[in-house]
């Protein structure tokens, strides 16, 4: 395939100006990321002075067939890591052709609360913590299973090497440098306790851009394992029984929680949270009863509590935090498959704006 | 997958400052490696300018699943052969949130017996000969050995050559080459007498550097292991019957050992090291009692004998050193899968600190 890939990799910008844009966007389900290419006359750093755009809303579930057009508003650009060169990748929402948000498009609420001052003073800081299983195609089983049945039990995988006990790293480093690249804040990576599961993280970011980097994080992730013939899941309880589930855990502060005595305003956060745990929970992502159980390092649906360095806990408070009197908190309810602007902006208006 | 090992070997020093640092550390067997990634703002040269880390005790048998939280101290700086550019690993050991080291952390008290000033001033030396077995992934039968049987026996395979006699090559150069890069003070590898079997030496390192440098280099090996799709084995007596052990012979010697007249040294620290046998033997590796049997190269493991240019002993004096009255001796008792920063530290602590009386 050497051929192919003297093509994929050209470095055109010895032949022209033109770059190539990619434009991505979430698809009808909320969890389907979609995305389409096209020629700009030159290269751009800003997204006001790239075009909107339009896609297929009826091939997507969200437009009917005889009013098909949806309108693409770009709202983030990152560096394309695979084309490179001053090639990019272009983080959009979707609109009606009147200028309305489609009812799935979830970053235009979330912007709302984030211009809000009284959040805007308190810049809420975000860090997320996204988990994954890697499964082999075809097959839908985890990466490194045997097929038709089941590896040894969990104790030896976690942040594990290891040809018995780790799967699919080259995936996981690709996917590292790749962000790296593109611009998008990874802070690390890890092997997770279930075989064939992973984690990265992303932040600390700031309001919106939280939610726009660990969009196309998750799209780098899905364009690389396409190339790695391994399909990706965001399912929160890929296997039944004895295996851990996977999450978002979302890791977050304001500047009254960095600054001296900011122990007490987490305090009061957490009290907020805890008293619009269903509401959260209902906007946490789809399936999250069947990893929510108690066990594997989750707490109970239904229950909210929360402790210092305690990882059965709905949010955790880090010893850190604890002993420097400031710092942040884990909500660790955020199933693998929510929406990070649904999540962000919900922690942030809870705990800012929300009065109980 | 050339795509894919395009991103994986993307050079960032072009965009950004940022560098990626792997934290490596023991867990809860007191043998399993586990390691994690973070970004730093930029390059690192020192482990003080290093942050402290921590990661899910309760997932390593290290801690409670309701106080989780251990603390990674970073300890070495080596640089990452997997992913070049400024990227490192880190050498970590693990502490309560207290600050106190927790039950598996070996290199606490170590680095307490190098920093004696006795300890020290001997400037002690230590060179390890890391054995070990590369093993097919899921029959966990040894690399290059017939599945359900048996390859002939043992003679033509000792730093041999050829398809039918070396198993592995590829692992061990890759390893040469990786630890070389890294910083690793490797001095060599050469194919064991057990087919399958290799070994690389590590050394001469001063004090707790031995430790930190053969786990780091356990760890790279685990690494590429890894990408071969070959599972890697420190288990003592792999494959019971007519068939070598490994292990991890310890050279060592000391200022007054290199000096002149250190032969009587030597044959001091031996003498001492013999009244202490069993407190080593029972820290040498788990499992020790199935090589240590008095055949293939081994002393009987209740037996402590020494002797010149004798690998059938407990502990190997070099003919050159028995020549030039100076120099090393070579501890042929710890197992593969034996903790460095025990057996070295236990070495030095018997040898200058402890007295017989």
């Amino acid at each position: 395939m050497a051929l192919l890939t003297d093509l994929i990799n050209l470095d055109l910008s010895e032949t022209t100006d033109k770059i190539i844009a990619e434009y991505i966007w979430i698809g009808g389900s909320g969890l389907d990321l979609r995305s389409k290419a096209r020629t700009l006359p030159g290269p751009v750093t800003d997204p006001s002075q790239l075009p909107k755009w339009n896609y297929d809303g009826s091939s997507t579930g969200q437009a009917p067939g005889e009013d098909s057009e949806v309108i693409l508003y770009p709202q983030a650009i990152f560096k394309d890591p695979f084309r490179r060169g001053n090639n990019i990748l272009v983080m959009c929402d979707c609109y009606t052709p009147a200028g309305e948000p489609i009812p799935t498009n979830k970053r235009y609420n979330a912007a709302k609360v984030f211009s809000h001052p009284d959040v805007v003073a308190e810049e809420p800081w975000y860090g997320i913590e996204q988990e994954y299983t890697l499964l082999q195609k075809d097959v839908k089983w985890p990466l490194g299973w045997p097929v038709g049945g089941f590896p040894g039990p969990q104790g030896p995988y976690y942040c594990s090497a290891g040809a018995d006990k780790s799967f699919g790293r080259d995936i996981v480093d690709a996917h590292y440098k790749a962000c790296l690249y593109a611009g998008i804040n990874v802070s690390g990576i890890n092997g997770e306790v279930m075989p064939g599961q992973w984690e990265f993280q992303v932040g600390p970011s700031v309001g919106i851009s939280s939610g726009d980097q660990i969009w196309v994080a998750r799209y780098i992730l899905e364009r690389i394992t396409e190339i790695a013939g391994v399909v990706l899941s965001l399912d929160p309880k890929p296997i039944q029984g004895d295996w851990n589930g996977a999450g978002a855990h979302t890791n977050y502060s304001t500047k009254s929680m960095r600054n001296d005595g900011g122990y007490e305003i987490i305090k009061s956060a957490i009290e907020k949270l805890g008293k619009r745990h269903k509401e959260h929970i209902a906007a946490y992502g789809e399936g999250n009863e069947r990893r929510l159980t108690g066990r594997h390092e989750t707490a109970d649906i239904n229950t909210f509590i929360w402790g210092v360095a305690n990882r059965g806990a709905s949010i955790r408070v880090g010893r850190e935090t604890e002993q420097n009197g400031k710092g942040y908190f884990e909500d660790r309810r955020p199933a693998s498959n929510m929406d990070p602007y649904v999540v962000t902006s919900m922690i942030a208006e809870t705990t800012i704006l929300w009065k109980p």
